[in-house]
């Protein structure tokens, strides 16, 4: 049975908006034109708050919220673009840069990639914090795709596609903190993988250059995303 | 108005910046209008002056030279330009950082010679154990990313600082650019 929906009225960036009681900060944001950076966050994908580049001010709460996994309340007061959110969401970048090895010159996504995009959006002209260099690997044993460890963000997109889209639940994260990983299987190769279904989901939803296609020029790597939330939608009116 | 001095200085990259520099082409006349180009690779001076304004500084830091030329670049500029993702960076020359300035040697000088394989020890500068960007060796007021920026992006920034403004470097170029 359809429950009736409640509306919720709030304030973001002082505009009055509206939106649905079970909606996201981040969504009744962008439904009105207002622009919060993201990048764990995909539409059609569970939203999980782990990239903190959405974080939002919201009168009366100390500490900062994730937009994407906070819902919006009656008489809530947002704020997504203060000086102080700017300056956290660029730190934000600065660490991702400098945890991996990010050299944009020569990546397979050049052009094409959102952390790289967002840095200049947001402002990011460089990075403040020394860069780390650490030693990863790359694993091409795939016979279609590649997984470049260099590249990932831990965003956990591909981790997500997999198991709620497509049903294979090959990708995983393993390790703690900064020796995070995503993995195959059970950390093993990722072209001796049972599970994986060569469906390339993971990399079209990935949004570095993390995962890629083999055999394509860099102009064509733009990662397609338009299949998601058709898939989600048609899955949600079969239910 | 005063004429500015100006100097470009070539580190531990590909002079891709540089070559983007030149591409400004007729700009350059305009531009050198209002300034001195008092020092630069594609200028035949020895050494680096004193009291020079605007000094652009292409590459990494990643040898003994580069660190000398820098700290003496530094002192001797009043505003210092990272100039292209190297400078900004470490770009590709950084890409020896996971593996260390020995494994370079070994590969270069060792594995890959048939005759007389030895590493270098003299004439050629030693290289630091790690590659940096300008910034973590001396403080950096401008920074320019692009590998390499636009000779568009160039002359913006150039005609800021020549304003005595500071350009926004973002709304004109980014990392890979």
């Amino acid at each position: 049975m359809n429950q009736p929906v409640r509306v919720k009225t709030l304030k973001i960036d002082d505009r009055d908006v509206s939106g649905r009681e079970d909606e996201t900060i981040l969504e009744v944001a962008r439904q009105n034109g207002i622009f919060i950076p993201t990048l764990c966050h995909l539409d059609g994908l569970t939203s999980i708050g782990a990239c903190r580049l959405c974080l939002v001010e919201v009168k009366g709460v100390s500490r900062l919220l994730p937009a994407c996994v906070t819902r919006v309340e009656e008489g809530m007061e947002v704020y997504t673009q203060s000086e102080r959110l700017q300056k956290y969401r660029r730190m934000t970048l600065e660490l991702l840069f400098s945890e991996r090895n990010h050299i944009c010159s020569v990546c397979v996504v050049n052009g094409h990639c959102e952390l790289q995009s967002l840095a200049q959006t947001l402002g990011m002209t460089h990075v403040g914090v020394p860069y780390r260099f650490p030693r990863l690997p790359v694993d091409a044993s795939h016979e279609r795709f590649v997984v470049d460890h260099n590249r990932c963000i831990l965003c956990t997109r591909c981790v997500r596609v997999c198991d709620e889209i497509e049903g294979a639940h090959t990708w995983d994260v393993m390790g703690r903190g900064i020796d995070s990983r995503v993995i195959t299987d059970l950390s093993e190769p990722w072209g001796d993988s049972e599970t994986c279904t060569s469906c390339g989901k993971c990399v079209n939803v990935c949004p570095t250059g993390a995962l890629f296609e083999k055999g394509k020029p860099v102009a064509d790597r733009l990662k397609k995303r338009q299949f998601l939330p058709y898939l989600t939608m048609m899955r949600e009116e079969r239910r | 108005m005063s004429t500015k001095r100006i100097a470009t200085v070539w580190l531990d990259g590909c002079s891709g910046c540089h070559m983007s520099f030149l591409d400004m082409d007729e700009r350059l006349i305009e531009l050198f209008q209002q300034a001195d180009l008092v020092y630069s690779p594609l200028v035949d001076l020895k050494e680096f002056p004193p009291d020079v304004d605007i000094t652009l500084v292409e590459g990494a830091v990643s040898s003994e030279e580069d660190l000398h030329k820098i700290l003496m670049v530094r002192e001797r500029t009043r505003t210092l330009v990272a100039f292209g993702d190297c400078a900004v960076t470490g770009n590709v020359p950084s890409m020896r950082n996971p593996f260390g300035a020995n494994a370079v040697l070994q590969r270069a000088y060792l594995e890959n010679v048939t005759l007389y394989p030895q590493v270098p020890r003299e004439v050629i500068p030693a290289l630091c154990e790690r590659v940096r960007p300008v910034h973590e060796v001396v403080k950096v007021d401008v920074f320019i990313p692009g590998c390499p920026p636009s000779a568009e992006t160039i002359y913006l920034a150039l005609s800021e600082l020549l304003a005595g403004r500071m350009p926004d470097m973002a709304k004109l170029t980014r990392f890979g650019a």
